[in-house]
């Protein structure tokens, strides 16, 4: 049989991952080629929030993973130097799940658009959510299908025009952050705007810090398909609701700019669900966060045996078929 | 026992003693037990085949599974059961018919009867109580089916389970199944205290009282077969030169994947796979392994690839409709390269077809299941030992390779219980921890050696290895490409692999002369038919025919040769559990022939005219079958109707 030429002497560096070995990251360290999103994407913002907070964070780059489906936001791994997997259209979260279960000491995100996590992949939504696998989880939601040329998505607002549905869309949008918090172990929940930088950031970095499934809607307009989506709201603050709390996200530069504020406790799950109810205006905020829940991948953990322990196991169970 | 019919023998009912037993030597017999679902037939045989393989007998069991969990109960499509055929040397299929059978209603056994099941002049021991049940419609049934049980000629001997049971349990519905094993451990003189053992282990989680009641069950029937029966079976046993152990097809894929180094399983549960993922569920942690329940089969292949990407090749466990839903997930993983294992153990096809019965129909779906050109590797074991060592090679292949492997098992595999060689468990079969070093400078995730299209694999946590894998078009530094040279090159790449493992295969050697020049007809074969086709070859042998026999484990890459091998022979014909048309089939002809899956493939892979013969009849092929197929073939008959 024809081998690789692979070197035979491995060395296991696993436990090194999480070690401070002196490198200092700046955000180029994570910057990958040019992203080649449309102009006036929401994705260009999520991205240079996302490679400041590594940076902040100083997350090794061969310790990181961004997993993602299909779509425009699915390129998002590339223009990451981080480790990436970019997959098939619904099933980043399976995926992620994997890597999690078998090297929990990586820093995993997922990155997908709505039709991505809340259409053809949402039983994986649904489960992940339960599964509660620490790792922030990305909702690029810009309420259409951009890179197939603008397809009706489950949360296109009722009434909006598409190419499938001309004459608009015929139900009501599907609510990601109302279905994510009726999910059981459900453990962080939080919406925030590409357009909004200071509270993107803040909302992502409250995300990663979260031990769990942290899960964020990013509301986002796409230039050539929905520029108009949250047009109002963009160009007035006073349309913005902000979820406040001392537990919550803060982000000063937007507390001086939106005026609307509304007290919440994030560990009132109840009041998020309401909150997450249809509004006149847009909440942005940490809806809910509850660290109790335990994380599967922990609760899967096992300790690892030895090769010699592994064989003398395996004749242990070939005894009891012994003839 | 009052009845009009002549051959039912009323030994039970009269209470007199066996005065002269027979005892009838034999060096190759089957058993069948059958019952409603739910009366433990399956645990009375399956304790019947271990304590037999644990004397010395060749066995192998197969069994008989109703689709439905609790089929209405006395009807003859709900058999539910096991067949046992023991032998005085190692016992490698099902065999034809069955010699003596255990039946605990009179419509199960209509069932068998139905679907020629049993010799002609087998040995029935049946439960009589429904010959005077309460319920006139059953006593009907009963005298219904004894008329057309007369047409063969079995020797119906009528047991009273019920009844003995009663002494025993409150409801013998949970207990003839012990009853029933102490009846056969008489009749093959079975080791009791082997028996009881035997009947600890099935029983372990339950309590010590449950194990007392069935052990006294056994006693009872074994009494009882002692004071009525008058005939006894000698099979001859042999004395193993080295240790063996028994286990089923299922059991030997989850040992085999756990002795491979694989600690992540991922499944979603499916008929006939789900036993495997049991017997995973069961031990698995102790080796420090996962097995991960997804919420559906497309996540099950993907939480795998999660796992295989970070540096340990996963497994993961299906059967056809499954193998469907992952085929999107399985060409990514072929695309970027990503190792895995994928268990198919085949059902009864297409859809959701036949779940609990055997059939050999997704080989081509495995081979060219994903759009676009998708080259994997696809291994077919043939015996219940090569099921345990298919793991270990799969896991390297796919590892060296950076390929998906599919392992074809089956339903008649799964099942079926039979002893091998205790395995030597060998640190080396479980893989060295992966590589975690830093990547050279300059060297890139799929730097294709342009002979054998083999790559270095990155896995996340090596420092300078940074790219992002992707399931579009890519270059060697998994960059997305959309240019015409990449995409060829790198599509080349993934198909030299194959080429690349070929190479270094051997050709099969024909049975039973594996230096064999010429012949008259090679019987090709694959999967879990080899036992019957080799038995048929002797078979035909014995007759004085001309043929003989190939098995193919590597169903792609093929084997080299075979081509030069086929030319050898005069006639070629694969032997296959899959759907085929007929010759002589309305508007059949041998331009539109639909045929036996490998047959297609061989014909396009070598040009030879490789006829089949095929049958899907939900059951594994019975070596008189093939044997008939053979003389057929050889006499210038084709497959017909």
């Amino acid at each position: 049989m024809t081998t690789p030429a692979i070197d035979p002497t491995p060395s296991c560096s696993l436990l090194e991952l999480g070690h401070d070995d002196g490198r200092v990251f700046s955000m180029a360290d994570y910057q990958g080629p040019v992203p080649r999103w449309c102009s006036g994407c929401g994705d260009h913002s999520v991205l240079s929030a996302t490679q400041r907070l590594l940076a902040a964070e100083q997350l090794k780059p061969e310790a990181t993973v961004f997993v993602s489906g299909i779509g425009c936001s699915s390129r998002f791994p590339h223009y990451m130097k981080t480790y990436g997997f970019h997959g098939i259209h619904g099933r980043a979260l399976p995926v992620a799940t994997g890597i999690k279960l078998t090297r929990p000491e990586l820093k995993v995100f997922t990155v997908m658009g709505d039709g991505d996590c809340v259409s053809i992949g949402a039983g994986h939504w649904v489960h992940a959510t339960r599964y509660n696998v620490d790792m922030v989880a990305l909702l690029l939601d810009n309420n259409i299908y951009g890179l197939t040329k603008k397809q009706t998505s489950p949360t296109t607002p009722q009434g909006y025009a598409s190419n499938t549905q001309p004459r608009g869309s015929y139900l009501p949008a599907l609510n990601p952050l109302e279905a994510t918090l009726g999910i059981t172990n459900a453990s962080f929940v939080a919406q925030t705007a590409e357009w909004l930088p200071p509270h993107l950031y803040a909302t992502l970095e409250a995300a990663y810090r979260h031990r769990g499934f942290a899960f964020v809607r990013v509301l986002q307009r796409c230039p050539h398909f929905t520029p108009d989506m949250y047009g109002e709201v963009v160009k007035d603050p006073g349309r913005v609701e902000l979820l406040v709390h001392e537990n919550g996200i803060f982000a000063p530069e937007l507390d001086r700019m939106v005026e609307h504020k509304i007290p919440h406790d994030p560990a009132d799950l109840d009041g998020a669900r309401r909150l997450a109810e249809p509004a006149a205006a847009i909440r942005l905020g940490l809806f809910f966060r509850d660290e109790t829940h335990p994380r599967y991948e922990e609760t899967r953990s096992l300790p690892r045996l030895t090769a010699r322990e592994k064989t003398a196991l395996l004749g242990e169970e070939f005894d009891r078929h012994a003839v | 026992m009052a009845t009009k019919l002549g051959t039912v023998t009323p030994v039970g009912s009269t209470g007199e003693t066996s005065q002269k037993v027979c005892i009838h030597r034999t060096s190759d017999h089957s058993v069948e037990v059958v019952s409603d679902s739910g009366e433990g037939a399956q645990k009375c045989g399956q304790i019947f085949g271990a304590v037999s393989a644990k004397m010395g007998n060749g066995v192998w069991t197969v069994e008989i599974i109703p689709a439905e969990v609790e089929p209405p109960p006395r009807i003859p499509a709900g058999a539910s059961g096991i067949r046992i055929r023991l032998g005085d040397r190692p016992v490698t299929n099902w065999g034809d018919e069955t010699d003596l059978v255990v039946a605990f209603n009179d419509q199960a056994l209509l069932g068998r009867h139905r679907l020629h099941g049993l010799a002609k002049n087998a040995t029935v021991l049946l439960e009589n109580m429904w010959a005077t049940h309460d319920d006139p419609n059953i006593r009907a049934q009963w005298m219904a089916a004894m008329e057309e049980l007369s047409e063969g000629d079995y020797r119906i001997i009528e047991v009273p389970m019920e009844e003995q049971c009663l002494s025993v349990v409150e409801n013998p519905r949970r207990g003839k199944n012990m009853f029933a094993l102490g009846l056969l451990s008489w009749v093959f003189d079975r080791d009791l205290e082997r028996t009881r053992e035997q009947i600890a282990e099935a029983f372990r989680h339950k309590s010590e009282e449950v194990y007392r009641r069935n052990a006294e069950l056994l006693d009872l029937g074994y009494a009882w077969a002692g004071e009525h029966l008058d005939f006894r079976y000698d099979i001859p046993t042999m004395q193993a030169d080295r240790p063996m152990v028994v286990m089923n097809g299922n059991q030997a894929i989850a040992l085999g994947g756990i002795a491979a180094g694989m600690e992540l399983a991922a499944m979603y549960p499916i008929t006939p796979a789900t036993s495997a993922s049991h017997h995973l569920g069961e031990i698995f942690e102790r080796f420090g392994g996962v097995l991960h329940q997804a919420e559906d089969e497309i996540a099950a292949a993907g939480v795998a690839i999660g796992a295989s990407y970070s540096g340990r090749v996963a497994f993961t466990i299906t059967s056809g409709p499954g193998l469907a839903l992952k085929t999107e997930f399985l060409g990514l993983a072929v695309m970027a390269e990503i190792p895995l294992v994928v268990i198919d153990v085949q059902r009864g096809g297409p859809s959701t077809g036949l779940p609990t019965k055997v059939e050999q129909s997704d080989l081509l779906a495995a081979m060219f299941g994903q759009p676009g050109d998708a080259p994997k590797i696809v291994l077919a074991p043939a015996t219940i030992e090569e099921c345990f060592q298919v793991m270990i090679t799969a896991r390297r292949l796919a590892e060296a390779f950076r390929m998906v492997v599919i392992v074809l098992t089956d339903a008649n595999l799964a099942t079926g219980v039979a002893p091998f060689p205790r395995p030597d468990p060998d640190v080396e079969w479980l893989g060295g921890p992966p590589d975690m070093r830093a990547v050279p400078k300059d060297l890139r995730p799929y730097d294709w050696d342009p002979a054998t299209g083999l790559s270095r694999r990155f896995i996340p946590g090596q420092p300078g290895g940074m790219h992002t894998v992707t399931g579009l078009a890519h270059d060697e530094a998994s960059r997305v490409v959309y240019d015409s040279e990449s995409n060829e090159r790198s599509q080349t790449m993934r198909s030299r692999k194959l080429a690349a493992l070929q190479s270094s295969l051997l050709p099969p050697s024909p049975y039973p002369d594996p230096e064999e020049e010429k012949g008259d007809l090679l019987v090709v074969g694959w999967g879990s038919t080899r036992g019957a086709i080799e038995e048929a070859v002797d078979r035909a042998r014995a007759d004085g025919l001309n043929a003989s026999s190939i098995h193919l484990s590597f169903l792609s890459p093929l084997p080299p040769g075979l081509g030069e091998i086929f030319r050898r022979y005069r006639d070629v014909m694969t032997v296959e559990i899959n759907y085929s048309d007929k010759n002589g089939d309305p508007f059949v002809t041998p331009e539109n022939r639909r045929r036996g899956q490998l047959s297609w493939l061989l014909r396009a892979q070598t040009l030879v005219d490789v006829d089949c013969w095929t049958r899907v009849l939900g059951e594994p092929l019975r070596p008189g079958a093939i044997h008939r197929a053979i003389r057929d073939k050889l006499s210038g008959r084709g497959d017909e109707r």
